[in-house]
């Protein structure tokens, strides 16, 4: 088996680079611009409701009261907040999962198959997806609903299950990093096509899965649009329109404002994408340099 | 690279969109019509439904829900409510909306605002509760909020809360700029260039334009724009009350004397809370918001009559809503008993009031023990004196509109206009009456014909 | 046809010369399809069904052919709305892409202390989700107790407005490109991390400077990942809703029911239960954003070829 050897390898190989501070600085203002949001939401997860109405929004209040939010947060209205949490869980591993392995296999077999028809699946893709899903929303719901999907998680996961971007991914990354020869070589050896891909292929993906499968976690995690409209109970929503129920309640009639609950429910959303991010991050550097070392 | 698309490849892609478009119009095909059931019935059917016992579905967004599900529960053991907050106001109604229209998944008990519910009732997405003997609760109810859930014989729902309108003015900025409580809006205008002359980051209220506020200001000034009789409808945002409010409100937009911050955002709550905003011209729900909300303000609020244009005390309603049998439910008898428990059993309006919530039942308004309520947020005003007076000086005679969540929706892309650019009411009300009238006619309404 | 030389990721790579022709492919691309069938042309399919309909709240449902076609092409409302989102489009996506790609070749270039901080740190406000995200800038951008209030006080004017008309847009622009910015420069940094190593050798042993190295190597490298960046940052502009639609109660005067096109689509078929007319909006939005994302599909492609 010849290795793809044009995969490089990790940057302190190149022997040029020498590490720029005016570039770091640079760079650093670009972190504070993004962190600034961030920084308002960590500080006022730790303030009371009155105080956020009371306090400078970028400065700590009089009282520590994160750990306190975070029990109220947890356990408000019998502890919906973890119910939801489970579910965006669900919503993730099946929905995320299930798009990722579609995707690689849709991109794979459009990369490395030449069928009838594979030209029309691109301008189908594109053409589908140009259209604003926002309007497209009622004639699913009324289709989810003859289906007697509507107010189960059945109605986020499998629109959760295509992911268009992550086919284009797959795509470009099977194309270039899968020599053909190497799949020639495992057919004359008589291994099946769905077996090369499992043994041979997917592991030269590793790093566009990664990274679809990222993209994936963080659009199902961040999903709001349909889970509005196909649930009405609380009871299966994910965090986000959760969160934004909560946020809701601010208004009108009988209104009571839990912002301190919005908040630090928001952090708690944030922090798992966060680990996520860093776990798969270690998979898509060794998965490079796994190729490299081949 | 281009792509190069061979025609068989794109004859196959044809075939293959035929045939979802088959599968789509098969589905199309099974749409159901809204839910059949709800017929006829009586008064003896309440208590039988309610002896045999099921289950039913509640969607409600109001904090006191829970308490009254699970009291409701211990009287009626055989009787599952499930209770369910699928959103606040028009996030709710959306939902209700798109199931009426699936023909599926509406629960059999929601709660519908004043305002959206002649919508509902016209496209017959309601029971008509007089099957049950609901008429002769009437008597229960102020004369408003009773006017807001029927339409002729025909009652659509029970209230639950009402609104009547009163001024909250903060009474430390009050005195610490000499201000004194104005009566009328002459004096109200005084006061807001007084105040905002001794002190600009202060102004005596906030309003970016909000429908809820202009109708019912409108109501108070004795309009009636909005007049419908079945699909007839009659829009006359130039009316003499209409006029009679944009004329005194645009003197405090060409003033510059409202603030700019918008309702219920997290600005407002501060603003309401530091003085910034130094009056509410707002329903009677209102002390719960501030008591529950805005803490740090507790002793500066206190309460007084809505100012008026001539002296004559007159008040308007605003907010509030009531619930209401959908007719999808398969379970129409029970739940109309549990309607009638919740909005008129005294255990239930108990714990309603226990809530912060503000009656619409005649017998807890007048009420002694209502009425000798005097909250130290309020500095030990008996404000409920104040509110329910309000309430008995309600005219008669307002309806909205049987599109009024739609017109609600265009507010601020047409009066919204007028607040943005400094500009005349009228012209605002006029553009709103244009769009509402286009609006009411494609709909298939006969709209000032 | 020519063969995908393999610095190039382009959005539709050609299968490699030795592909096999046969029907085996739609083993691997058949059950996406099946799933994306479902859930994205049978809506779509049923949406121009609707789209030749006119139901009434009074009067019931009839057939109208295109005659709601005829009136999107003549409403103000949506090309208003189109208008604003193609000049978002055109300021925002630019300056977004280029401070992705700014980023993701800082990151790559090893040049820079802590590039595991950076990575996270620029990516970190894609994983926060859309409601949040308007909360947090909605206070900065508060005029009376926010952010903006502080600056403006410390200037002594009236500097930062975010919620008028002519800044609203600039605001909305920001918000859109602090959530994305992180994610197109994943996007760009994945790609460029594809880049063989003999290609940067034999650019130092032709004395090849950063910059050309930047222009002669990494760009043309990126084509592609720009392509596709481009293609879904312009249908994101055409369907821009969440930001508008959660920033609305801030600003209720300024951003209007109609304020984008999907925008308008929403409030008529869930405020006005116009969904025909609605399903029609939606129809040809899409049809427009297909075209545009296809030429620049066709453009991306062209300049490969030169």
């Amino acid at each position: 088996m010849s290795a793809p050897a044009y995969v490089r390898s990790r940057d302190n190989s190149r022997p040029r680079s020498r590490k720029s501070i005016a570039l770091t600085l640079l760079m650093l203002l670009f972190v504070v611009y993004t962190l600034v949001p961030l920084l308002w939401l960590v500080i006022n997860a730790t303030k009371t409701q009155p105080e956020l109405f009371s306090s400078f929004g970028l400065w700590f209040g009089s009282d520590f009261a994160l750990f306190d939010n975070i029990a109220q947060t947890l356990t408000y209205n019998n502890g919906i907040f973890v119910r939801w949490f489970g579910n965006t869980l669900l919503y993730v591993v099946v929905g995320a999962g299930g798009a990722t392995l579609l995707a690689t296999v849709a991109g794979y077999g459009l990369a490395k198959f030449r069928f009838p028809g594979r030209r029309a699946v691109f301008a189908v893709v594109l053409g589908a997806i140009a259209i604003p899903g926002t309007a497209l929303a009622v004639p699913t719901f009324l289709m989810f609903s003859q289906l007697g999907l509507t107010n189960t998680p059945w109605a986020i996961i499998i629109p959760s299950l295509i992911s268009p971007f992550g086919l284009y991914l797959i795509w470009v990354y099977a194309a270039e990093s899968i020599p053909t020869e190497l799949l020639e070589a495992a057919r004359i050896d008589g291994a099946g096509e769905f077996r090369t891909f499992f043994t041979i292929s997917i592991r030269l993906l590793a790093p566009g899965i990664v990274t679809v499968l990222l993209f994936a976690v963080v659009a199902t995690w961040n999903n709001y649009f349909l889970p509005l409209i196909m649930l009405s109970d609380p009871a299966w929503f994910p965090l986000t329109v959760g969160l934004n129920q909560w946020n809701a309640q601010a208004t009108g009639v009988a209104a009571q404002p839990i912002y301190n609950l919005v908040i630090t429910g928001s952090l708690l959303t944030i922090l798992p994408i966060v680990a996520a991010f860093l776990v798969l991050q270690r998979f898509w550097q060794s998965g490079l340099s796994a190729g490299s070392v081949k | 690279m281009t792509i190069k698309r061979s025609s068989s490849g794109i004859r196959r892609s044809a075939a293959a969109i035929v045939a979802v478009a088959a599968i789509s119009a098969a589905l199309v095909g099974c749409s159901a019509d809204a839910g059949s059931s709800g017929g006829s019935g009586s008064a003896s059917d309440l208590d039988a439904a309610l002896e045999k016992g099921g289950t039913i579905t509640y969607w409600s967004w109001t904090p006191s829900a829970e308490a009254q599900v699970a009291a409701f529960e211990k009287a009626y053991p055989k009787v599952d409510v499930k209770l369910v907050n699928a959103g606040t106001n028009t996030d709710e109604y959306t939902k209700l909306q798109n199931a009426i229209k699936a023909g599926s998944g509406a629960p059999d008990v929601a709660q519908i605002e004043y305002y959206a519910i002649p919508q509902f009732s016209l496209s017959e997405s309601l029971v008509d509760l007089s099957q049950y003997g609901f008429g002769d609760l009437k008597d229960d109810y102020s004369a408003s909020t009773w006017g807001s859930v029927t339409s002729g014989d025909k009652v659509f729902g029970l209230p639950q809360d009402s609104g009547p309108m009163s001024m909250f003015y903060n009474k430390t900025v009050f005195d610490q700029y000499g201000i004194e409580v104005p009566t009328t809006w002459d004096e109200y205008v005084a006061a807001a260039e007084k105040l905002h002359a001794a002190d600009p980051t202060k102004y005596i209220t906030s309003d970016t334009g909000d429908s809820g506020f202009a109708t019912s200001m409108i109501w108070q000034a004795g309009g009636q724009p909005f007049q419908a009789d079945g699909t007839n409808v009659t829009i006359d945002l130039a009316d003499a009350g209409s006029k009679k409010w944009a004329d005194n409100w645009n003197r405090l937009i060409d003033g510059g004397l409202l603030s700019d911050i918008p309702g219920w955002s997290d600005e407002w709550y501060k603003g309401l809370g530091d003085g910034t905003i130094a009056t509410l011209i707002t329903g009677a729900w209102m002390p719960g918001v501030l008591e529950g909300s805005v803490p740090d303000a507790s002793g500066d609020w206190r309460v007084a009559p809505i100012p008026t244009y001539d002296g004559t005390p007159v008040s308007a309603e605003n907010g509030g809503g009531g619930q209401a049998v959908i007719k999808q439910s398969k379970n129409p008898a029970l739940a109309a008993a549990f309607l009638k428990w919740l909005n008129n059993d005294p255990e239930s309006i108990k714990v309603f009031l226990e809530k912060g919530g503000f009656p619409a039942t005649t017998a807890d308004l007048e009420s002694d023990e209502f009425l000798a309520q005097a909250p130290e947020y309020f500095g030990g005003q008996k404000i409920n004196e104040v509110l329910t007076a309000a309430a008995k000086d309600v005219p008669s005679g307002w309806q909205y509109l049987p599109f009024q969540v739609y017109a609600n929706s265009i507010f601020g892309d047409t009066v919204g206009q007028s607040y943005a650019n400094k500009g005349n009411l009228n012209d605002g009300l006029a553009e709103w009456q244009k769009q509402l009238v286009d609006y009411g006619n494609g709909q298939g309404f006969t709209v000032n014909k | 046809m020519t063969t995908l030389s393999r610095q190039q990721g382009l959005p539709i790579p050609k299968p490699s010369r030795k592909a096999r022709r046969d029907w085996r492919g739609w083993a691997f691309v058949g059950p996406f399809m099946a799933v994306f069938l479902l859930v994205f042309i049978a809506p779509v399919i049923y949406a121009v069904y609707l789209s030749l309909f006119r139901e009434q709240l009074v009067g019931g449902n009839a057939f109208v052919g295109f005659e709601n076609y005829l009136l999107v092409l003549s409403d103000g409302k949506f090309w208003e709305a189109f208008l604003r989102v193609l000049l978002f489009l055109v300021i925002q996506v630019p300056i977004m892409l280029v401070l992705a790609l700014a980023a993701a070749m800082a990151i790559d270039s090893a040049r820079l202390h802590a590039t595991g901080f950076f990575r996270i740190v620029i990516f970190l406000p894609y994983a926060v989700p859309a409601v949040v995200a308007v909360l947090m800038w909605g206070f900065i951008y508060g005029g009376n107790f926010g952010l903006a209030a502080n600056i403006n006080d410390f200037l002594g004017s009236e500097v930062i407005t975010p919620f008028t008309r002519e800044w609203i847009l600039p605001a909305i622009g920001n918000i859109v490109t602090w959530e994305f910015v992180g994610y197109n420069m994943l996007i760009f940094y994945a790609a460029l991390r594809t880049i063989p190593t003999e290609l940067y050798e034999a650019a130092e042993l032709d004395g090849a400077g950063p910059f050309r190295v930047i222009t002669g190597i990494k760009i043309p490298a990126l084509r592609g990942a720009i392509v596709i960046a481009a293609i879904f940052s312009i249908i994101g502009s055409f369907q821009l809703f969440n930001e508008p639609n959660i920033l609305k109660p801030l600003a209720p005067n300024i951003i209007t029911s109609y304020f984008t096109p999907n925008m308008y689509a929403y409030n008529l078929s869930f405020a006005g239960q116009q969904f025909n007319y609605s399903a029609t909006v939606a129809i040809v939005m899409g049809v427009i954003t297909a075209v545009i994302a296809y030429v620049v599909q066709l453009r991306g492609s062209r300049k490969e070829d030169r």
